[in-house]
């Protein structure tokens, strides 16, 4: 950073953004739109700005991102959809003095992973927990979530989602709030510039609570998902806009009693 | 192996407590598990003397459930720590998912089954009944585990050292497979030394990305058919090569005209057996295999030169009779003797069974 760049005409110009090292050169496989992208992003601005490229180490999930470590230029493990905090807790265990996160869908973490991720933070793993939440299962063609809202149409609601045959949308989030072991809860979004500038701010302290040792940091995204949803990425935004974001109100949910 | 080394007095101990001081002994540097009968005295051993061991830094966490343990398994294997988990057959079917993903990423680890009766929740009472599981996969895909097979509280300890030992040479799960009554009988042993397992480095691992090294990724997606396949065939290269690791034992097979296999609990029996029958001038000859994966089939056929018959014996409904006939390949017969359910032949049972083939064997003679 702040480079100076020679232009061929002579020019000289101070580089003032570039991508970061945390960040490989390898292109995303994202649909256009996607949240996924600009959450990789914050995260690896996040690791660059505060030096720890070295000290991180991060668990892929199942289901979209599950490439992340192919664009997160730190040392990662992939986990069995659902298991990536329980994988992440073996790291941390093993590893205390490193800085361990776990990215993961709804799919992969408040559907088949419930239990690992409840007790992970039960225990106060002193890990973070990214969870993007898009409602829908994006990887395997757009199936309902959990977290799937109350007459929302997915591959597998094609009628949309009936909550007397398939159960209310999980606030798995609320849910670990209420955990003795959760330091800092926050439900943030990546929906325009303020919104990221507020999840950069969130992810920064979740590492810095990390490196207090103080438990288990908790960043729901609620994101959207183009493809799954069937929509224009205008339309997603929207769409989380009026009916996501009032379900799934934006904010902190439990933040340390300074 | 390091017997010279070996200053200790015997200790009686429980095979599971054995094998958990010889994990300790061994330097682990992490242990994940969930209660189950016949082997919580090795999550309960170590929670008790973990603590004491004031140079040891282990972590002995108990999980929420087997898929938790297993996972956390692969996270510090991945972190290139020397971890390993314990639990008995139910929960090691909950495991397999976690398996056949340690086994792709090519991690190092320990797993121990101490095997109960099943299927489903079965008994409590020991059993072979998971050798398919063990050696066979188990999990999907096409994958080994190098798997061995003690047959005494000595070697519950001792298999501990090799099992890491092989595990982090072929950079793959091990597991020691041994029946309930192993776990829960008492022996004299004499343990192996403190620290004698020197650790082996993982250049590999996920210990945070330094400058002078591209980032470390343990995956086992491969999602490019090409890509897996070549994976594939790398796994299987290293089966082939892990060939050569394979240990048995032999009891009196010189001049033996009949063959007992048998592993584990079944062969202490079977060295009875071969006793009883020698004092009745029968000549009985056992051969015991250690390692189940990779399994003696040159040795098998080689001894099926020699004998009239073999006689498998285990603690199920005839799984490694199946590796037994393979390596035969029809020359001479194969019998099976088992029991199920917890219950385990006696000496004079299984003495019976060689008798009665015996006799078979001359009417068709005649
Ligand atoms: C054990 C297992 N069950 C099912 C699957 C199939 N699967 C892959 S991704 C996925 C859903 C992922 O959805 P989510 O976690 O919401 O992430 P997204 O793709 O929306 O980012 C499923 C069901 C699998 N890979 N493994
Ligand atoms: S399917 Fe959905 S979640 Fe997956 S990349 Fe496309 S938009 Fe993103």
């Amino acid at each position: 950073m702040n480079e100076k760049l020679l232009l061929e005409d002579g020019t000289e110009l101070e580089q003032v953004f570039c991508r970061p090292d945390t960040l490989t050169d390898v292109p995303y496989h994202y649909c256009p739109g996607c949240g996924h992208s600009v959450v990789h992003n914050v995260l690896m601005e996040v690791v660059d700005e505060l030096d720890i490229q070295d000290k991180t180490i991060g668990v892929a999930p199942v289901g979209c991102s599950v490439f992340a470590y192919h664009y997160m230029n730190i040392d990662m493990q992939e986990a069995a959809h659902g298991r990536a905090s329980a994988v992440a807790t073996g790291i941390k265990r093993v590893l205390p003095d490193k800085l361990v996160f776990s990215y993961q869908g709804d799919g992969d973490l408040a559907a088949i992973g419930t239990a690992e991720t409840i007790h992970t933070v039960n225990r106060g793993e002193n890990i973070l927990i990214v969870f993007i939440n898009n409602g829908i299962y994006g990887m395997t063609g757009g199936q309902m979530a959990p977290t799937t809202l109350p007459g929302m149409v997915t591959s597998t609601s094609p009628y949309g989602r009936d909550v007397h045959m398939a159960g209310y949308p999980l606030k798995i989030t609320d849910l670990i709030a209420q955990l003795p072991g959760a330091y800092y809860v926050t439900r943030q979004s990546v929906h325009n510039p303020n919104a990221v500038r507020k999840l950069k701010k969130a992810v920064t302290k979740a590492f810095e609570y990390q490196m207090q040792n103080k438990g288990t940091c908790f960043i729901e995204v609620v994101s959207n998902c183009p493809s799954g949803w069937k929509m224009t990425p205008v339309e997603t935004i929207k769409y989380l806009e009026e009916v996501m974001f009032p379900y799934y109100p934006l904010g902190d949910l439990k933040v340390p009693k300074e | 192996m390091e017997k010279e080394l070996r200053k200790e007095e015997p200790r009686l101990m429980k095979g599971n407590e054995a094998l958990a001081e010889a994990a300790i002994r061994a330097n682990i540097d992490a242990y994940f598990g969930y209660p189950i009968t016949p082997q919580s005295e090795v999550i309960e051993y170590l929670m008790r003397e973990v603590p004491n061991r004031k140079d040891k830094k282990t972590v002995v966490l108990q999980a929420e459930s087997e898929v938790a343990s297993i996972n956390m398994v692969y996270g510090a294997a991945g972190a290139g720590a020397r971890v390993m988990t314990s639990s008995s057959s139910p929960g090691i079917s909950l495991m397999q998912e976690g398996i056949s993903y340690i086994a792709s990423a090519q991690l190092p680890c320990l797993i121990v089954n101490v095997v109960r009766g099943g299927p489903g929740l079965g008994t409590i009472q020991p059993s072979q009944g998971d050798y398919f599981q063990a050696t066979k996969g188990g999990g999907h895909g096409d994958y080994h585990l190098i798997v061995l097979a003690p047959a005494s509280v000595q070697e519950m300890a001792d298999f501990v050292f090799d099992a890491f030992r092989l595990a982090e040479k072929y950079r793959n799960p091990a597991m020691i497979l041994a029946d309930g009554a192993l776990g829960q009988m008492m022996e004299k042993v004499v343990l192996p030394p403190d620290g004698g397992l020197p650790k082996t480095p993982a250049p590999w691992a996920t210990t945070g990305k330094t400058k002078d090294r591209n980032h470390n990724i343990i995956t086992s997606l491969f999602i490019q058919p090409e890509e897996m396949e070549k994976v594939n065939l790398q796994l299987q290269k290293k089966y082939e090569d892990m060939q050569s690791e394979v240990r048995w034992e032999e009891f009196q097979t010189e001049d033996a005209e009949v063959l007992l296999v048998a592993f584990g609990l079944s062969a202490r029996i079977c060295q009875k057996v071969v006793d009883l029958a020698r004092e009745k001038g029968i000549k009985v000859g056992l051969l015991r295999p250690i390692t189940l994966y990779p399994f003696p089939y040159k040795r098998i056929a080689e001894l099926s030169e020699k004998v009239e018959f073999i006689l498998d014996v285990e603690m199920n409904a005839g799984q490694m009779v199946e590796d037994v006939r393979l390596a035969v390949e029809g020359k001479v017969p194969v019998y099976f003797k088992g029991r199920m359910g917890g219950m385990i032949s006696t000496p004079e049972e299984i003495l019976r069974e060689v008798e009665s083939i015996l006799e078979k064997q001359n009417v068709l003679h005649d």
